[in-house]
């Protein structure tokens, strides 16, 4: 592929796993949080952004011990462990480092980054990339992506709820209730995407982990891959 | 067979590696990043001067130093107790000291010391009593059960405590069955005179952590730590007429404050509503009776807000303010009183509203807050 259509394709990526694909209100992923502290604009702001970059740099560094170390050693099985403990080493350092470098960002965000190594979105969006066989450039553009569309999703759930602490609502639906139907709207809403941009190489484009994965398979029983989507 | 086992051995090895990995950088960027080295702390340009290890909230590391800054939220950032004035090293203004803090008080230098972190040198000045403040260790002497939930700790002093009446303690609670250490504020309840030891009256707060542990661990001969004396809640030296107004253990502070008139032969007019809920949760009321009869003009009222069928009670009856309210109707010159009230925020801020429709100025009521 030529540059130019490279940088599409990784615009592509990052816009599909924004709208079309977005790990939120397509994939259901990380709404524990989602729930709980989407209540004001500022705080959703707040937890998003953390995501974004938590899930950028988790991604890529995914990436790396996924490609060098797993593979290498056909240890593809242990793919949540290592990825769950490199989310949870990094989102520690970062933790620190803002701490000691930034004290305003960290009274911003600081208080969301231990949230955020249980958000399970982040998980989700590793192994999505190991699932769909990302290059590295591609992996960072899903991370981004999938990063925007949870901070997305979470404002505007943020931005309905903030309305609706004036609504009459009945009873038995205050609180979670309401929020778990609203969410339910925004879902079929965001299905209005679906088509629009896909994040999948063409077919004709070589699938270098995959093809590598299936010849670990062949080798070992032991070892159960997902399918690939196509 | 030996493929299987070495295939275990390596998935072992790997993730070890990775883990090892891992925790090796973190510990080094512990080391380096989280290491801000030692820096020196200066008290009232120069009163006290001491360097200690940064990293800390400045409310942790002043403790540290024994200097107490009152603090009743235990570093949480909600009680803004702890408010000092950092004329150097403070470092920016935080968004968590924002609703605390306005801007006249921002421009002075003043701060939340539980927010602020000691990275650099840093400069402090507090009210001159806090370097009096001494940290306590005393020998728990008695705990006598007032009701079902209100205890009454005796606490042997090593040495004497100068305090006025009115003013708190801060009671540490060690660290137990994974809670941390924290430290709560009650008021001393005893009388002066009596400087061998002190008193204090807690309340237990359902799923509270210092008085979960001295309801359920602390036993008699067991050593507790306190700091103190804190707090501006004290007598006027003026001769207005007094009322008191308090609800459960908020009897406290008033008793102490009864000793203290007792034994400086005070004559002036005090009346004390002592409100409860129920006959079950009055208590003290023998000792009470005894003082009122020790001050010349003097009432102790206690009132009972709900009687259970079958009980009798020749009191006074009804919602603490709404006893305040009669009585302070029938007095010709209720505008003329102070009111000292110690309590739950709800009783309190009900009473300042009785208190100033009967007339009195808001700057002749004072309290201490249950927080």
């Amino acid at each position: 592929m030529s540059f130019g259509a490279e940088l599409l394709h990784l615009v592509t990526v990052l816009f599909a796993a924004v709208f079309t694909e977005n790990i939120l209100l397509a994939r259901f992923l990380g709404m524990c949080s989602f729930l709980s502290v989407s209540r004001q604009i500022k705080t959703a702001v707040g937890l998003g952004l953390a995501v974004v970059f938590v899930m950028t740099f988790t991604v890529a560094l995914d990436w790396v011990a996924f490609r060098y170390i797993l593979l290498p050693f056909n240890l593809y099985y242990l793919r949540f462990l290592v990825f769950i403990v490199i989310i949870a080493a990094f989102v520690q350092f970062v933790e620190m480092v803002v701490e000691r470098y930034s004290p305003v960002l960290y009274q911003n965000l600081g208080i969301f980054l231990p949230l955020i190594t249980v958000n399970c979105a982040i998980l989700g969006a590793s192994l999505f990339m190991v699932i769909r066989d990302y290059s590295f450039a591609e992996g960072i553009a899903f991370g981004l992506g999938s990063g925007l569309g949870w901070m997305l999703a979470i404002v505007a759930m943020a931005g309905i709820r903030e309305k609706l602490a004036n609504a009459k609502i009945p009873e038995g639906l205050q609180g979670p209730g309401i929020t778990l139907i609203i969410a339910g709207f925004m879902a079929l809403a965001f299905i209005g995407f679906t088509g629009v941009l896909s994040s999948e190489r063409k077919q004709t484009e070589p699938k270098p982990v995959t093809q590598e994965i299936r010849q670990v398979d062949q080798d070992t029983t032991r070892i159960v891959v997902e399918e690939p989507v196509e | 067979m030996s493929e299987v086992v070495w295939s275990a051995l390596v998935s072992v090895g790997v993730i070890s590696a990775v883990g090892a990995f891992l925790a090796l950088l973190l510990v080094i960027a512990e080391r380096f990043i989280a290491n801000y080295g030692e820096v020196s702390i200066d008290v009232n340009s120069g009163d006290k001067e001491f360097t200690v290890k940064g990293g800390g909230s400045l409310l942790e590391t002043l403790a540290s130093a024994k200097i107490f800054i009152p603090s009743a939220c235990g570093g949480r950032g909600t009680c803004a107790y702890c408010k000092v004035k950092v004329s150097e090293g403070a470092g920016p203004f935080l968004p968590t000291e924002e609703p605390y803090i306005d801007s006249q008080a921002r421009e002075q230098g003043i701060r939340l010391a539980c927010q602020v972190k000691v990275r650099q040198d840093i400069k402090i000045e507090i009210p001159a009593e806090l370097l009096a403040v001494k940290e306590f260790r005393c020998i728990c002497e008695r705990i006598r059960d007032l009701t079902y939930d209100i205890k009454e700790l005796r606490l042997k002093l090593p040495g004497p405590m100068k305090y006025v009446p009115g003013q708190y303690v801060q009671f540490r609670a060690p660290a137990y069955k994974g809670s941390p250490e924290v430290y709560r504020a009650y008021s001393i309840s005893s009388d002066p005179a009596d400087s061998g030891a002190i008193e204090l009256v807690v309340r237990l707060v359902p799923g509270g952590i210092c008085t979960t542990y001295i309801f359920e661990h602390l036993a008699e001969g067991d050593e507790v730590l306190i700091n103190g004396p804190h707090g501006e809640f004290r007598l006027t030296d003026t001769q207005a007429p007094m009322i008191f107004i308090a609800g459960g253990s908020g009897i406290a502070p008033i008793k102490c404050m009864m000793h203290h008139l007792v034994n400086q032969g005070i004559k002036r007019k005090g009346v004390f509503f002592f409100g409860v809920r129920s006959l079950k949760d009055l208590f003290m009321a023998e000792e009470m009776k005894s003082l009122e009869r020790a001050i010349p003009d003097f009432r102790f009222v206690p009132a009972v807000s709900e009687l259970e069928q079958g009980e009798s009670w020749d009191g006074a009856q009804g919602r603490i303010t709404d006893v305040v309210k009669r009585y302070l109707d029938n007095e010709k010159d209720a505008a003329s009183y102070e009111a000292y009230l110690c309590g739950s925020p709800g009783m309190i801020d009900a009473s300042i509203s009785v208190l100033t429709g009967a007339g009195i100025s808001e700057d002749r009521i004072f309290y201490d807050k249950f927080s």
